[in-house]
């Protein structure tokens, strides 16, 4: 039984998601050989290659692969996936667009954002936004996976030395065509990888407010998040977004600020190792799963709280 | 332009689901239904193309039971033309239903489709995906701006970084995100006008396509519960807590 994980990467770095992936892989089987598809992508190859679980790296290098355009690399991924049992890659947005694209490829039932391995062929997935959880077993020949990152621990990327092996085929469907993009730039941490997120809602009252929520993050090395009521409300762009629908986190520390804590947010931040919230309604749900909760105006707390950060 | 609008049926989404005695799968026994919210928004995305004059026909589609034809009314009062349901009598996959899809788009030839990102039952996100493997053409998911103009699709896409466009020649299928617009409710005069659009029925056997299902679903559990925390009562004693006692910061 082997297993081709697919890297996500930005032509430069090779994202720690990887590592979500490559971390459920090792509970299915030992034979985990890794794919790289981008353009001028080598370097991620060579990242990738001194992961120790790897055992193969396969690079697929074009023009074509270049803004992970799904039309274009799922039919390379279906290529190589002949011969593997399972095909992985982590839940973002690259992956949810491309992986069912594969399966369909391939004939195959995708089985969407795992949060638990059982066997090889059965796995724990969450549904109605993470309400329950459901045990799928597939039947079909090739399992194509994606993986919830925060529910699989990242593991050594460091110390290995995989051979990195090049193929030169080339899928161009020609259907599809990059315009532009209109990347977040920060020099906080990345949400996902932050081991602190604070994150604003509703209560925050506008964008302008958010200014405090950075303040603190500055102080703490944390990355900023917001509910989807303030991302509605047009407080903050879409990609800061916390919630099933949004990005999933699970930092050591969450602070919920002026949220009042919809199963929608919850879904996203509730695995986070300590939550805290504050909000003047002591009723909220969000204090139903918070450790330390604070019924007060955030207005007030807030500038408290960073003066009292050294 | 032919706008083709794929629907689901679903747990409406106020209803807290729980697992159901044997906990072999969601209980769903009177419990309100409703479409799914992006589906909702697929809907309006083609009414408002339509309203633009940039299509001239939308024709919803859903592969469910026969109340699924309550969601297909739905759909006829916010501005669909006429719909046609896959009447089946279990849940189906993602792959089968876009197998369903693309034997009705073989059929009905749209230059867009438009359905939801996901439902929000299975949390899959997956169908929009596989039709437009299974048609062979472009795909714009998660998509929170559509633009047609030059016989092409321009969409905007919510990824994890930001933003990205893509230009896709049609057909395409294209996803909705949560922020493409926001869906109108349906007026009565409109609901009462719904009543007598036309809405054909066809079953899986008569599209000839394969639905066995690929994957068994063995339980479905709650997930695992937090520990109740407490209340502090003032900043200060938030901080000392965080310091001293979860350790989390420094």
């Amino acid at each position: 039984m082997s297993i081709l994980v697919v890297a996500e990467h930005n032509n430069q770095q090779l994202s720690p998601a990887t590592l979500s992936a490559l971390s459920a892989a090792t509970q299915i089987g030992d034979v985990i050989d890794i794919l790289v598809v981008g353009c001028d992508c080598q370097i991620v190859a060579e990242q990738a290659a001194v992961i120790p679980a790897v055992n193969k790296v396969i690079v697929a290098d074009n023009a074509a692969y270049a803004h992970f355009i799904a039309e274009n690399i799922a039919p390379l991924i279906a290529a190589v996936a002949d011969g593997y049992s399972h095909i992985l890659a982590t839940a973002t947005t690259t992956a949810k667009n491309t992986m069912p694209r594969v399966a369909a490829l391939l004939d195959v039932q995708a089985i969407s954002d795992i949060s638990g391995v059982v066997s090889e062929d059965t796995f724990k997935r969450p549904i109605y936004a993470g309400n329950l959880i459901a045990t799928v077993q597939s039947s079909d020949a090739v399992k194509v996976i994606t993986v919830r990152g925060t529910a699989f621990d990242a593991f050594a990327n460091e110390g290995g030395s995989a051979p990195i092996e090049v193929i030169d085929q080339v899928h161009d469907l020609g259907i599809s065509s990059f315009v532009d993009e209109q990347l977040a730039q920060s020099d906080r941490p990345e949400l996902t990888a932050a081991s602190i997120v604070i994150s604003g809602g509703r209560g925050m009252a506008s964008g302008e407010n958010f200014d405090l929520l950075y303040k603190i993050a500055d102080k703490l090395g944390a990355a900023v998040g917001a509910s989807r009521a303030a991302v509605d409300a047009d407080f903050v762009p879409n990609d800061m977004q916390v919630g099933q629908t949004g990005k999933i986190v699970a930092p050591d520390l969450y602070i919920a600020v002026g949220i009042s804590g919809a199963i929608q947010h919850l879904a996203g931040m509730k695995d986070s190792k300590v939550i805290v919230a504050i909000n003047k309604d002591e009723e909220a749900p969000i204090f139903s799963v918070a450790d330390y909760g604070l019924s007060a105006d955030l207005f007030t707390a807030l500038p408290e709280l960073e003066s009292k950060l050294s | 332009m032919k706008a083709l609008v794929a629907i689901k049926r679903v747990v409406d989404y106020n209803v807290k689901v729980r697992a159901n005695s044997d906990n072999s799968d969601v209980e769903l026994a009177n419990v309100k239904m409703s479409m799914n919210p992006f589906c909702e928004i697929a809907v309006e995305e083609a009414v408002r193309l339509k309203e633009k004059g940039v299509v001239s026909e939308i024709v919803t589609v859903s592969i469910g039971t026969q109340q699924s034809q309550e969601q297909l009314r739905t759909s006829l009062a916010l501005g669909a033309d006429r719909s046609i349901l896959v009447q089946v009598d279990q849940p189906l996959e993602p792959l089968a239903v876009a197998k369903c899809l693309k034997a009705v788009c073989d059929d009905e030839k749209p230059d867009l489709i438009l359905m939801g990102k996901q439902a929000i039952d299975g949390d899959n996100n997956q169908t929009g995906q596989m039709l437009a493997s299974l048609l062979g053409c472009a795909q714009g998911t998660f998509a929170s701006d559509v633009t047609v103009e030059d016989g092409k699709v321009a969409v905007t896409r919510e990824i994890d970084g930001g933003l990205q466009t893509l230009s896709l020649s049609l057909p395409a299928v294209v996803t909705s995100d949560l922020r493409l617009n926001k869906p109108r409710y349906a007026s009565l005069p409109n609901i009462m006008k719904s009543k007598s659009k036309p809405l054909a029925t066809v079953n899986t056997d008569e599209l000839g396509i394969d639905i066995s299902p690929r994957t068994k679903q063995l339980g479905v559990e709650p997930p695992a519960q937090r520990q109740a925390g407490i209340m502090v009562g003032d900043v200060t004693q938030l901080v000392d807590k965080l310091k001293n006692e979860a350790k989390v910061i420094s």
